[in-house]
């Protein structure tokens, strides 16, 4: 098969301009794969940018596909909180203890500096570094926490419900800091070369809390700071629902929005069509287990539910790969995004 | 006598708005002079089933069922006190999450399972080795393990593998994300239910127990 030259950049502009590219944009989003590559244990790979920077570019030139993704894992954020990050030897990194452990903390909390915590510095320093390599041939995802989903890991998140519905005035408090500090960290992200950053807001999912609360609170947190993050935005819900949301979703001026497998993905296209491009929403814990033929099945699937017209990304529906998802089964959706992705999609029944 | 439909329909809504004024007078107004037991039985716990299963059908949210464990859990403290003889009589129980820092679906189970009528004891967060000995050690029958991250679910066989070395016929009852993405895993783990909500936890440890109220 003849691989098509446009580059992956112009591919995925394309298709978030709701138009079809040459074939369907894939995402993998593989964070931890690096550190496989490198024969490294997971806390070495992400001791170092440099590492990042070369697990990405193998990932990248092994399966082919449209992104970078110098994500490093969520926790990381915590350390500019003070917080500790808790590694696991075949898991992402996650955060320990909530920093947040007295009501009155929030009073007097204050949004740390980027560049004064080592990883996050680490980070945009693979984001640098990537670009230096790529330039504008394939686009770096930069990756936040939204101000209203970081909290979870601020404060636990039995506790963080319970602040949303008791403690208006403190929760509100809360939001202010955590907008400034994810402002400053993303923009430092597109500074350092990322393409668009990715605003996972899994607690503004109908999954976590009712539509109308979403309306009162994560919408109006969302729309404030996405107008703040000079770059594009893709907003992801970490494989909860959003099928709910996805009008007011679309009002908070993101681009693209990360899908759950638990979703109709040719309803959720329906919804969308023309004001948000998906991405998804390929299941990453069934994954694990999936025979070659599974993977190329859920590819397939996947693309004749959303593929036509463009405003579509192949990726997994929660943001991150597992680790134990196996080399064979990533080339084989790798694969399968190819042969069943490109445009036009004629072999798409109309039933379809 | 049994407590009327619109009676549970009633509290339901209360929980669902966290309007504990209404959800405690309907749990204690009398309604036919049930016994407090009873009333946690015909009110409480078919109201958190349905709320439960709500959830599963994308029809209200987790903070919703969260809220509506913890108030539940307040109410029924109050009239069955910890440790009171009219609590139901059970086989030990305690719930865990293994090696992460994700405890709302454990707060969930154990409050569901308190409002209920259920005693449990709340591990925390535990390693593979330390939970089986605690379990060993305090005669646990019935083990829940909360789980949100799949290196989580994968420690569940180490637990098994671990009590079975210990010789431990204790019954394990999982769930979480990566059960509910994966229906195989729980099997493929070694554990002996799978809940899908928190709510399921009831019906499990009922039908573990052979308890049909």
């Amino acid at each position: 098969m003849i691989e098509s030259k446009s580059s992956s950049l112009h591919r995925v502009l394309t298709t978030l301009g709701h138009q079809e590219p040459d074939r369907v944009p894939l995402f993998l989003l593989l964070t931890l794969h690096g550190a496989k590559e490198l024969g490294l244990s997971i806390r070495d790979y992400f001791a170092r940018a440099d590492y990042v920077v070369e697990g990405q570019l193998r990932l990248r030139a092994r399966y082919q596909h449209d992104c970078l993704y110098p994500f490093f894992y969520a926790a990381l954020e915590m350390e500019a909180w003070g917080g500790e990050v808790v590694f696991v030897e075949d898991g992402p990194p996650s955060s320990g203890e909530p920093g947040i452990r007295r009501w009155e903390q929030i009073d007097g909390l204050t949004p740390p500096e980027v560049e004064r915590t080592p990883g996050l510095r680490r980070a945009l320093q693979a984001i640098a570094g990537l670009k230096a390599q790529v330039g504008e041939e394939t686009p770096i995802i930069g990756v936040v926490m939204s101000p209203f989903s970081l909290p979870v890991m601020q404060l636990g998140f039995d506790r963080y419900i319970e602040l949303l519905y008791e403690q208006p005035a403190r929760f509100e408090r809360l939001m202010q800091v955590n907008e400034e500090f994810c402002v400053a960290w993303a923009n430092a992200q597109m500074r350092a070369g990322a393409t668009a950053i990715c605003y996972f807001d899994p607690v503004s999912s109908p999954t976590i809390i009712p539509p109308e609360c979403y309306r009162r609170t994560g919408f109006r947190v969302a729309q404030r700071t996405l107008a703040r993050i000079q770059g594009p935005t893709a907003t992801h819900f970490a494989s909860r629902h959003c099928l709910a949301i996805v009008a007011d979703v679309a009002q908070t001026g993101t681009a693209a929005v990360g899908v759950s497998v638990e979703e109709d993905l040719a309803q959720l296209k329906a919804a969308c069509r023309g004001r948000l491009t998906l991405l998804g929403h390929l299941n990453g814990i069934a994954m694990r287990r999936w025979t070659l033929a599974e993977a190329e099945t859920a590819v397939k699937t996947a693309i004749a539910q959303a593929g036509r017209g463009g405003g579509f990304i192949l990726a997994d529906n929660h943001g991150e790969i597992p680790w134990q998802v196996r080399d064979d089964v990533l080339q084989a959706i790798a694969d399968a995004a190819r042969r069943w992705g490109r445009y036009p999609l004629d072999w798409v029944d109309d039933a379809d | 006598m049994t407590i009327s439909e619109t009676t549970v329909r009633e509290f339901e809504t209360a929980l669902l708005a966290l309007d504990r004024l209404t959800a405690t007078r309907l749990l204690t107004a009398p309604e036919g002079g049930e016994s407090p037991m009873r009333r946690v039985e015909q009110l409480v716990a078919p109201t958190l089933d349905r709320i439960g299963r709500a959830w599963e059908y994308g029809q209200v949210a987790l903070s919703q069922v969260y809220m509506s464990g913890r108030i539940c859990e307040d109410l029924v403290d109050a009239l069955l006190p910890s440790g009171s003889a009219i609590r139901k009589d059970q086989p030990k129980m305690a719930v865990a999450v293994l090696e992460d820092y994700h405890l709302l679906g454990k707060r969930m189970v154990y409050a569901v399972l308190r409002a209920s009528g259920y005693e449990l004891l709340d591990y925390g967060r535990q390693d593979v080795e330390g939970l089986a000995r605690r379990v060993a050690e305090q005669g646990v029958e019935i083990l829940l393990l909360s789980a949100l991250m799949l290196p989580s679910a994968l420690r569940v066989a180490r637990v098994r593998a671990a009590l079975d070395r210990l010789g431990c016929p204790v019954r394990i009852v999982v769930g979480g994300a990566p059960f509910r993405f994966d229906p195989q895993l729980w099997r493929e783990m070694g554990a002996d239910a799978m809940g899908v909500n928190a709510s399921d936890a009831v019906r499990i440890v009922a039908a573990l127990t052979g308890d049909s109220s």
